[in-house]
Parts: structure tokens; C-alpha cells; sequence
């Protein structure tokens, strides 16, 4: 393998670092996300997984835009970023970081939920009429019973996040070391014609997609024929 | 001919109806792949090109880059108005523009802007406060971001600025982080400014960088089209350069 | 004393149907809830774990309050064990996992409860199914752990939703047994959601009899396998169930000598193991009536009996109650299906002396 310069390890550690961090907060708060959208008899809860979905769709423009001000002095991040005299949260790790959640939300959120879901009203009943306390019929059986779900929502979670482009772009400011992730990196790569090193990262992230989807595949076999 | 008065008048709706169909023979339509900085004034030109010559200039916009790699895939532009000279330039060495047909219609100029009132009055406002931030264009890819670059170069305050600088992968987005209030500051173009109310800016002189020229090339698919180059010759034309300068580039310079 | 009964009155409006149940049954034995699907008895059941709450309930087992119409203590914090239709174990445990999560939460296992562990796990044969993981389990065996299961978690009442319906006839003999030896050798009151008229007659000793939400019947078996005033005793196949005590066995013959209420019968069947009580199924339409004792007859049981009802049946046939032993004796109740035209011929009539003749009584397990 061709060596890579320190700026391409650069945008590599960081994207991997968004990535991981990301995720963690995701499975963090995408779970109880998940169990109330899954479990909850309101009426309202479907407007709030219309919310949660909403990234699927709407172009990272849109998201990238609207966090763009939400980020600055504006909005309330900006607000927050004045509290330790900095103008803005965008062009920051953390700024990223809170894109990344926003925009990978659905990617965790939703497979967590089918889980819960296929799980149905059944080992939770069982659990209530073996004295297990609702928190702990959570922990002992709902959570271990969504394991596969978990577990394809971290991966498509961290995947999205590896990938995301659009709204990196928009919010990031392309400060190595700082915000400049792979895919800006590739991006930039192609349009200044440095085509060996776009096509080093480019291939080596078609190589992850291939292997992400495929395991994802895998565990949704697993999911399938343990709930039959 | 003894035609009854009904009869006359169908024919007569027939041959108007085809009329409009094929179009009065004097009158062409053009294709133009036109910089997406110069929409505005572009749409200007057109519509005088129209008034003066009964042609009419079909605006395609996009990124410089992505309107030269469609016209090197095939796309029927006829006309090129691109953000640089490189990409024109390109396009005759390839032979995919008319050979000397190639010419700078426009000079771009770059203008430092603040949102805030008298954060960007001259060389001064470039020194920038604790923690602060200045957006700029991508200097490998945006012409402005490079004329960017070779202002503070001149002014002597590129190193000190390097490691603020927040970058836009193009010029618009470069204006986009100034304007949402992330960065008090940024090198936009003087075009993106120049009419607005609020805000500040310098309008930086042209001399402390390389002209930013944005050339305009005959397109191989356009070579045997009059309208093509009737519109690229009023681009010429006084009338041209008076819509441009009021759009903040300085007029055409001579080849 | 309330604290020997189960008392329940549950109300609500459900999509499909209205539920107004009350009931009392004594908390012990096996109370059977009964009734056509869709009754609402599974509902019930449901009410009295506290897996669903109505809007207006009340529940009361054993002295212990678990609803009124102020108060509902989640089903976590009943005593109770529940063992539902389908058998439900947790798939990402062990048949050991499955059990032990019954004890955990409980206060730390003594050796008198290791041994109940292990006593229980030998009375449901699991020993060679403990490290199993469900899905290798058949529908019967993952039925008895569940079984054992809800067992472990020491309920006060043991509640059981039609738990050998969703098994095969196989499995559902493989079950039933073991039911039955619970019911001699725990001391814990059952109730069990059916719709299957002969699991009732093996098991049951109380009936709560369920029609389109409301209770039309609460009382012991064989009382309300016998009032021809309820449906059971007009369906076609209705019998009676009796608890009989073994009084001899001729082994040349292999008959059990059974004593009821007002007779002894002869059965055929072999002596089983303890010597307790012994349920037997007696279906109307195996029994007749002549007026005097007749001559010899290859018919084994005939008995003296009284008429102590009769209502018509359809067009053809009458539904008689009989009462065994001597008049005025208060001996068991039998039901008899005869032709409205023998009713006739007979010349029958209330307070009537008759000779009941049984032409088979069979015990009501194999």
C-alpha cells in the first residue's frame, strides 16, 4: 500500500474519531429514543419519528444550512460557544459532532426501534410476572432481546457517519486536523485532479461500504431467525 | 383563389401556429453555460441581447468545474461563460472550443465583508481579534479564494492568518459563513456585495492581486450558430460592460 | 374468611366487547375460567395479573388487595405466576437462565429453596433440557419450563391462559400429567383459562363460566356440569365429573371399585399410584333409565336413583338429572340424555325412583 501523507492520517483519525463518538452518543440517546417511539401509546409519537426520519430525506443543504445558523451566534449553539468567548460551535469537532448526531439520528434510531418492536408487549409481560421491575425487565430482556438491532444501528450509525459529506461541508470550514474528514478530503483530492490519493480513499471507502453492508445483511439474517 | 372567409381564417391560424412552431428564421436560440457567480448579471445581458438582436440566450448555471466536465462529456453548450481563465483555456487545448474565439468578458474583484458595521473597512480589519475566524474560498479551487491568499501575501499577514482561516468550498459558501454570523469576516466576491444594504465591505484594490479573470470561449456545438456568436461579440459590447461593471467585475480588459 | 377466597369484578369497554365480570372462588384447587373464545376470559386473566387495567376493576386473592377502583398494584408485585398460551421463555437465555430469572430480585436462595429448585426441575423432568437454549426445545417441553418457571417465582395464586392449546395432542398428553400431579402435590390455587371441555373435567374443581363478558355461572364442577339451566349441560357431548375414592380393585377383572356421593362404581383401569382421589367422566348420553332394576345385563352399573329435574332438549330428546342413593340421600348428581318418547313411554316423572344405568364410566385421564 502506496505510504499516506500525514494530512490524509489526519482526515482518517479524525473521521474516525467523529465516528465512534457519534455513535456512542447515538446508542446513548437514539436507545430510550427508540423504546418511547416503539412502546409509547401517544398519539403524537409518530410526529416525533416523522421527526427523527426527517434527515433521510431532506438534502444535507438543508441540514447543513439550518444547523449552519443554529450553530452560530444566532442560534443556540452560538449562545453556548459564547459562554467560553468563542463566536460559534461551527467549524469545531464539537460542532461536527453535533451535526453528525442530527444527521445519523435516523440511521440508529430506526433499526433500535424495529427491534423493540418485533420484540412485542410478550417478554416484557413475562418479566413483569417474574417481579421484575419495568427498569429491570429493560435491562435484562428488552435491551439483550434488541441486541441485533443495537448492534445493525451502531454500525449503519458509524457507516453514515464516515460518509456524511454535505453537511461536514457546510458546517466544517475544512480545518485540518480540526473538521477536514475523509470525504472533504476526497472531495478536495478530485477537484484539485490529485487523483492518486482521491482514488486511494475513494476505493478504500468503497471497500468499507461493501463490508458494512454486508454485515449489516448478516445480522438482519440473525435478527430474522432469532425472532422466529 | 376563391376560398370561403372561414376557410381563410382556419389557414391563416395554421400558418401562424406553424410560424411559431419552427420560429421566424431570423431569430436563433443559443446555448449558454454561464459561471454561477454571474447569474445575475448574465440574466441582464440576455435579456439586452434579446431586445438588440432578437436572439435568445438560454442560461445554463453551475460551477465552473461542472459545467467544463459536462461540455468535456458532451453537453450541447454552445457558449462558456466560465469563473476563470483555466478552464476556457482548457477547452481550446482540447479542441473542444472554436480556436481563437477564447476572451476575458468580465475581471472579478474580491471585497473583504463583515456583517457587523465597521468590521470591514480596509487593511485593518484584518486584524483579527482572540478566537476569531476569517472565511475564505478554497485557494486550490476557487480563484478567489487564490487572490484571497495573494492579498494577505501582500499585505504581509499571511502567516499570521492561516490558521484562522475557515474554508468555503467555494466562493458562495465562503459569503454563507460570513453571513449566517460565524465569522465576523471573509474575502466574498465585490459581486456578491455590491448591492447590499446591509453589512460592510473594502472592496479590495485590484492591485494587490492577479486579476481574477473570467473568460468566455465559443463552444465546438455552437461553431455554426450565428446567435452564438452574436451574443458572444454583444458581450463586447458597451452595453455588456456597462450591466457588468454594475455588477461589481470590472469590464473587459483587452486580450 | 376473605382470606380463603379469590374475588374479582372487573368492568371496562373493549373494542370488541364489553366486560362485566364478577366472580368468587375459593383460593385453592384449580378454578377453570370457561367459555367460547372471544368471551373475554383471557381478559380476565389478564385483569388479574394486572397485565391489563381496566377502568373500573377490583381483585382481591388470598387477604390481599390487588385492585380497587382507587388503587392497582403492577403486575410486578403480585405473587403471581403466570404460564401463557403460547410458551413464552426468553430466547436469549438458557432453560437454566429462563429459571434462575424467576429467583433473581427474590431474597438470596436458602438450601430449602436450592432443594425446591431442584425439586421442581425433577417433578418437570428438565434435568436433560437445563442447558438447552429454547429454540431446541418442542412446544411441550419449553411449555413446562415456562411451567416451572412461573413456579420458581413462588406465586401466591398460579394463573395459566390456555396453556396447552397452542400444543399438539402429543404434547398436550405430555403436559396434562404433569398438571394434574401439581394440583396434588402444590398447595397453590390455579387458575386456568380454557376452552377445552375435557382439560375442565380432568382438572378443574371450580368453574367460572364466561358469556360475551359477563359470568353466568361460578361454582364447584360438578354443580355446573350438571344444571341443565346452563349451556354446558345442553351441548351434546355434556357429562359430569366426579371425584371418586378408590374402594377396591379386582385384579382378575381389572375394575376399579370407585365410591361417590350415593354408589359405588365398577370402572375399568388399573389402580394408579396414590391413592387419592380419582376423577371420573360420566357423559349423559351413556346414561339410561329403566324403572325397576331388568334382568341380567352385561351392563355393569345400575343404580338406584331419583329424577330431580327434566327439561326437553330440541325435539327429540329429554336432558334428565338424576341423584344417586336412596331417596332423600343427597348423592351425586347425574345428567342423562333419553328420547322425549322413552320420557313418555316410561311414564316418567319428577321425585321419580329410577335405576340409572351407566354404560360407561371412564376415568377422566388414561
Amino acid at each position: 500500500m502506496p505510504a499516506l501523507s500525514p494530512e490524509i492520517w489526519s482526515a482518517i483519525r479524525l473521521t474516525v474519531q467523529l465516528a465512534a463518538l457519534t455513535t456512542l452518543i447515538l446508542i446513548i440517546f437514539g436507545t430510550p429514543i427508540a423504546w418511547w417511539l416503539a412502546r409509547s401509546p401517544r398519539w403524537y409519537k409518530e410526529v416525533v419519528g416523522t421527526l427523527v426520519a426527517l434527515p433521510l430525506v431532506l438534502p444535507p443543504t438543508v441540514l447543513g444550512f439550518y444547523l449552519l445558523l443554529a450553530l452560530g451566534p444566532d442560534g443556540p449553539g452560538g449562545l453556548l460557544a459564547q459562554s467560553w468567548g468563542a463566536r460559534t460551535l461551527a467549524f469545531t469537532f464539537e460542532g461536527l459532532v453535533i451535526g453528525s448526531v442530527i444527521y445519523s439520528l435516523p440511521f440508529v434510531v430506526q433499526p433500535i426501534r424495529n427491534a423493540f418492536e418485533a420484540m412485542g408487549d410478550r417478554p416484557l409481560e413475562v418479566a413483569a410476572t417474574l417481579r421484575a421491575s419495568p427498569a429491570r425487565a429493560f435491562w435484562t430482556v428488552a435491551l439483550p432481546l434488541a441486541r441485533p438491532g443495537l448492534l445493525t444501528g451502531a454500525v449503519l450509525g458509524f457507516a453514515h457517519t464516515v460518509g456524511e459529506f454535505g453537511v461536514v461541508l457546510m458546517i466544517g470550514g475544512n480545518i485540518p486536523g480540526e473538521t477536514k474528514v475523509l470525504s472533504v478530503a476526497i472531495y478536495d483530492f478530485v477537484e484539485t485532479l490529485r487523483w492518486r490519493e482521491a482514488n486511494i480513499l475513494a476505493f478504500g471507502m468503497v471497500v468499507f461500504a461493501f463490508l458494512v453492508i454486508l454485515s449489516v445483511t448478516l445480522l438482519d439474517r440473525r435478527l430474522r431467525r432469532r425472532a422466529k | 383563389m376563391d376560398l370561403s372567409p372561414p376557410l381563410r381564417t382556419a389557414l391563416r391560424i395554421l400558418a401562424i401556429a406553424i410560424g411559431l412552431a419552427s420560429g421566424p428564421a431570423a431569430a436563433e436560440k443559443t446555448l449558454v453555460a454561464v459561471a454561477a457567480n454571474f447569474t445575475a448579471p448574465a440574466e441582464d445581458i440576455a435579456a439586452a441581447f434579446a431586445a438588440a438582436s432578437g436572439h435568445q440566450a438560454v442560461l445554463s448555471y453551475g460551477a465552473t468545474g461542472q459545467l467544463f466536465a459536462q461540455i468535456m462529456q458532451g453537453a450541447p453548450y454552445e457558449v462558456f461563460l466560465a469563473a476563470d481563465a483555466e478552464r476556457p483555456a482548457r477547452a481550446l487545448a482540447e479542441g473542444l472550443a472554436v480556436a481563437g474565439s477564447g476572451f476575458t468578458y468580465a475581471v472579478g474583484r474580491l471585497a473583504l465583508y463583515g456583517r457587523e458595521p465597521g468590521t470591514a473597512t480596509g487593511p485593518d480589519s484584518l486584524h483579527l481579534g482572540p478566537g476569531e475566524r476569517i472565511a475564505i474560498a478554497n485557494p486550490d479551487l476557487a480563484p478567489y479564494g487564490r487572490a484571497a491568499i495573494e492579498v494577505m501575501q501582500a499585505l504581509d499577514l499571511e502567516d499570521r492568518l492561516r490558521p484562522t482561516f475557515v474554508i468555503g468550498t467555494t466562493i458562495a459558501q465562503a459569503f454563507q459563513f460570513v453571513e449566517t454570523g460565524n465569522t465576523a469576516i471573509g474575502f466574498v466576491a465585490l459581486a456578491q456585495v455590491i448591492g447590499r444594504s446591509e453589512g460592510n465591505y473594502w472592496p479590495v484594490p485590484a492591485s494587490l492581486h492577479a486579476p481574477i479573470r473570467q473568460d468566455a470561449v465559443l463552444l465546438a456545438a455552437g461553431k455554426d450558430n450565428p446567435a452564438a456568436r452574436v451574443f458572444l461579440d454583444f458581450l463586447r459590447s458597451e452595453a455588456a460592460h456597462k450591466i457588468i461593471a454594475a455588477y461589481g467585475y470590472d469590464a473587459a480588459m483587452a486580450e | 374468611m376473605s382470606g380463603d377466597i379469590i374475588e374479582a369484578a372487573f368492568e371496562d369497554r373493549f373494542e370488541r366487547f364489553t366486560l362485566n365480570a364478577a366472580f368468587t372462588a375459593p383460593n385453592r384447587g384449580i378454578t377453570a375460567l370457561f367459555g367460547p373464545s372471544g368471551c373475554g376470559k383471557t381478559t380476565v386473566l389478564r385483569c388479574l395479573a394486572g397485565l391489563e387495567r381496566v377502568r373500573n376493576g377490583r381483585c382481591r386473592i388470598g387477604g390481599e388487595t390487588w385492585q380497587t377502583p382507587d388503587t392497582f398494584i403492577p403486575p410486578h408485585r403480585r405473587a403471581i405466576g403466570y404460564v401463557f398460551q403460547e410458551p413464552s421463555l426468553f430466547p436469549h437465555l438458557t432453560v437454566r437462565g429462563n429459571l434462575l430469572f424467576a429467583r433473581r430480585g427474590q431474597p438470596p436462595a436458602g438450601a430449602a429453596e436450592t432443594a425446591a429448585f431442584d425439586d421442581l426441575v425433577s417433578l418437570l423432568r428438565l434435568e436433560p433440557l437445563i442447558d438447552r437454549n429454547p429454540e431446541r426445545l418442542s412446544g411441550g417441553e419449553r411449555q413446562r419450563v415456562a411451567l416451572a418457571r412461573a413456579l420458581l417465582s413462588r406465586p401466591r395464586v398460579l394463573l395459566m391462559d390456555e396453556p396447552l392449546s397452542a400444543l399438539d395432542q402429543e404434547a398436550r398428553e405430555e403436559i396434562l400429567p404433569f398438571l394434574e400431579r401439581l394440583h396434588r402435590t402444590l398447595d397453590i390455587p390455579v387458575i386456568y383459562v380454557t376452552h377445552d371441555l375435557q382439560e375442565i373435567e380432568r382438572l378443574a374443581d371450580w368453574l367460572v363460566l364466561l358469556e360475551r363478558g359477563r359470568v353466568i355461572a361460578s361454582a364447584p364442577l360438578d354443580r355446573v356440569l350438571g344444571d341443565p339451566a346452563l349451556p354446558l349441560a345442553r351441548r351434546r357431548d355434556a357429562s359430569v365429573a366426579l371425584d371418586a375414592q378408590l374402594a377396591g380393585f379386582d385384579a382378575a377383572y381389572g375394575l376399579l371399585e370407585l365410591r361417590i356421593a350415593g354408589a359405588t362404581l365398577r370402572v375399568p383401569g388399573t389402580p394408579p399410584d396414590p391413592a387419592g382421589p380419582l376423577r371420573l367422566r360420566i357423559r349423559a348420553s351413556d346414561v339410561s333409565i329403566a324403572l325397576a332394576p331388568p334382568g341380567p345385563s352385561s351392563i355393569l352399573n345400575i343404580l338406584p336413583a331419583t329424577i330431580v329435574s327434566a327439561q326437553p332438549q330440541g325435539a327429540t330428546d329429554m336432558l334428565v338429572v338424576l341423584q344417586l342413593g336412596a331417596a332423600g340421600e343427597e348423592g351425586t348428581r347425574l345428567l342423562a340424555r333419553i328420547t322425549r318418547r322413552s320420557w313418555e313411554t316410561l311414564g316418567l316423572a319428577l321425585g321419580q325412583p329410577v335405576q340409572a344405568q351407566i354404560k360407561g364410566a371412564a376415568l377422566a385421564f388414561a
